[in-house]
């Protein structure tokens, strides 16, 4: 006789009153197949955990972000923000649809350049540019957001030296209506830094002011910060324009838009609160148009968009190691997925679905990662189907921040795959090595040798 | 390991236990292990039952068996007194 599918054994109390700190039930839909490649052949193929990449997911994301600010304003640039995810597969896959690259270190130029980009179409930000770092990016002449005095007098020194025109623009921070305000980054709008630095630059022949630039916050929810925004960078424009007779070429508008993914603490999931890429490209937009360019001589804009074009593009594959029983009751599980390559769940509850089929039934649920630390918490509560130890969870929206802010810490990191459009499977990082970090290390001659 | 004689178990998976006046939902696994006890099955049998229906290990039904009985302790579906020895 064929023996039946296990489960197992559950039982739950019936509960009428308040619902409970769990929330609403989690949609347990399993997810067997990412762009037609079944999950559970990844893992055989690859391993787990693994990080899988949509290329397809990707490009509509940019196609449906280019056409919401290109159907409502007439110059639009997009550039990828290379800290948001920096694999080199992703960045061509966006500059492959037209976006120019955003770094904010030595490091992200680089692998700007090595990745094909013309140093005219990389945009340099950031408080930490070495000498060497701005020399070259002078040198390559590339878009030098400033963004402090410091970083102002030594371009004007380094540009002079070359015998160059630096081409640069600020990093104004301002007062939007949201808290927090970003104040560390930048010149500040209402209290005349950011006008002072441009009258410095504006006096300097070694700097040309190309651009004004701003990135409000993170996460943002709401557009309209985008519209104050947008207004004052104009308001500062046209100062520009009347003190100096010069326009500024582009109005950088930064990026932060919020994803789809959940806050922690958030009622409401990310799905039903985040504003559409259509909203934010109305308020800033309808802003520029709105304000007091002459006609034929709007600025470009430049967005920074990195999260909300890239976090739903990925996935977090992982596998059940054991359940546990806590001592309260509550049911335990932990993941083969950790903290320490899952940095986003300190901010956000992900969406987790299983990878095969289950019944109906669910349990009230705390992930836990593999590590052991306490603080190795994949989701604190979560209404999950009846895992058993080997079965296969998907994690969803990871595509942000997790292959950049990732840790090597008690583990390896594991391997990242691409889907391209033919459902064909690319590996674009290897599994770390215990010798990619011995290779790294050196160990004193005397203390080569113990006995125990 | 005896369940509390009045209990009453649906086909559905409805558990009320008249002592308290708790209703409890129980998936067809907890079902048909509810209804074991209540035929005064041992755990041994429990679990040769269960792993010759069942596509799964000994220790995996042995250590979810186990939880299970925890979870019913918990829930007072069955005497604490009782050791799970049977």
């Amino acid at each position: 006789m064929e023996k039946l599918r296990y489960e197992r054994p559950l039982i739950k109390r019936l509960e009428g009153h308040m619902p409970s700190k769990f929330g609403m039930r989690t949609d347990y839909t399993p997810k067997t197949h990412i762009d037609g490649v079944a999950v559970a052949e990844l893992i055989s193929q690859h391993g787990s955990p693994l990080f899988v990449i949509s290329e397809r997911q990707i490009r509509e994301n940019m196609r449906r972000a280019r056409k919401a600010f290109e159907t409502r304003y007439p110059r639009v640039q997009f550039a990828w923000s290379y800290k948001t995810n920096y694999m080199d597969a992703v960045c061509s896959t966006f500059h492959q649809e037209g976006s120019w690259a955003e770094v904010v270190s030595g490091f992200e130029y680089q692998k700007a350049l090595n990745n094909g980009v013309d140093g005219s179409k990389i945009i340099f930000n950031g408080p930490d540019k070495t000498d060497s770092d701005l020399d070259l990016a002078i040198g390559k002449n590339s878009l030098i957001h400033i963004d402090h005095l410091d970083e102002l007098y030594t371009i004007q020194e380094l540009a002079k030296k070359q015998g160059v025109t630096a081409r640069v623009a600020i990093r104004v921070n301002m007062d939007t209506g949201i808290y927090p305000m970003w104040d560390r980054f930048g010149f500040n709008y209402e209290n005349g830094q950011a006008w002072t630095a441009i009258n410095k630059i504006m006096q300097s022949d070694a700097m040309e002011l190309v651009g004004l630039h701003t990135h409000i916050g993170t996460f943002m929810l709401s557009p309209n910060a985008y519209a104050t925004a947008a207004y004052k960078l104009a308001e500062l424009a046209r100062n520009v324009r009347l003190k100096y007779n010069h326009e500024v070429s582009y109005i950088d508008m930064g990026g932060g838009f919020a994803s789809t993914n959940t806050l922690k603490g958030a009622y409401l999931p990310g799905s039903d609160v985040s504003p559409s890429i259509n909203e934010f490209a109305e308020a800033i937009t309808t802003a520029l148009i709105n304000s007091d360019f002459p006609q034929n001589k709007l600025p470009l804009l430049i967005l920074e968009t990195g999260r909300a074009l890239i976090d739903d593009a990925a996935y977090l594959l992982g596998s059940v190691i054991t359940n546990k029983r806590l001592s309260d009751g509550r049911r335990s599980t932990i993941l083969d997925v950790g903290v320490n390559i899952l940095f986003t769940s300190f901010w956000y509850d992900h969406k987790i679905t299983p990878a095969q089929p289950f019944t109906q039934y669910t349990e009230d649920t705390v992930l836990y990662g593999p590590l052991c630390m306490n603080i190795d918490v994949v989701r604190e509560n979560i209404n999950l189907p009846l895992l058993n130890k080997g079965d296969q969870v998907v994690i969803h929206n990871v595509g942000a921040y997790n292959m950049t802010q990732w840790m090597q810490f008690i583990t390896l990191r594991p391997k990242i795959v691409m889907i391209d459009l033919n459902h064909q499977v690319h590996v674009i990082r290897e599994n770390e090595t215990l010798q990619n970090l011995l290779e790294l290390e050196r160990v004193p001659d005397h203390l080569k040798k113990f006995d125990l | 390991m005896k369940i509390n004689k009045h209990i009453a178990v649906s086909d559905s998976g409805f558990v009320f236990n008249p002592v308290t006046g708790e209703s409890f939902t129980a998936n067809p696994m907890g079902i048909e292990i509810i209804e074991m006890l209540k035929q005064e099955r041992t755990i041994a049998e429990i679990h040769e039952t269960l792993l010759q229906k069942y596509h799964t290990e000994h220790t995996t039904i042995e250590k979810d068996v186990a939880d299970f009985f925890e979870l019913l302790k918990n829930f007072s579906l069955i005497d604490r007194h009782e050791t799970t020895e049977n």
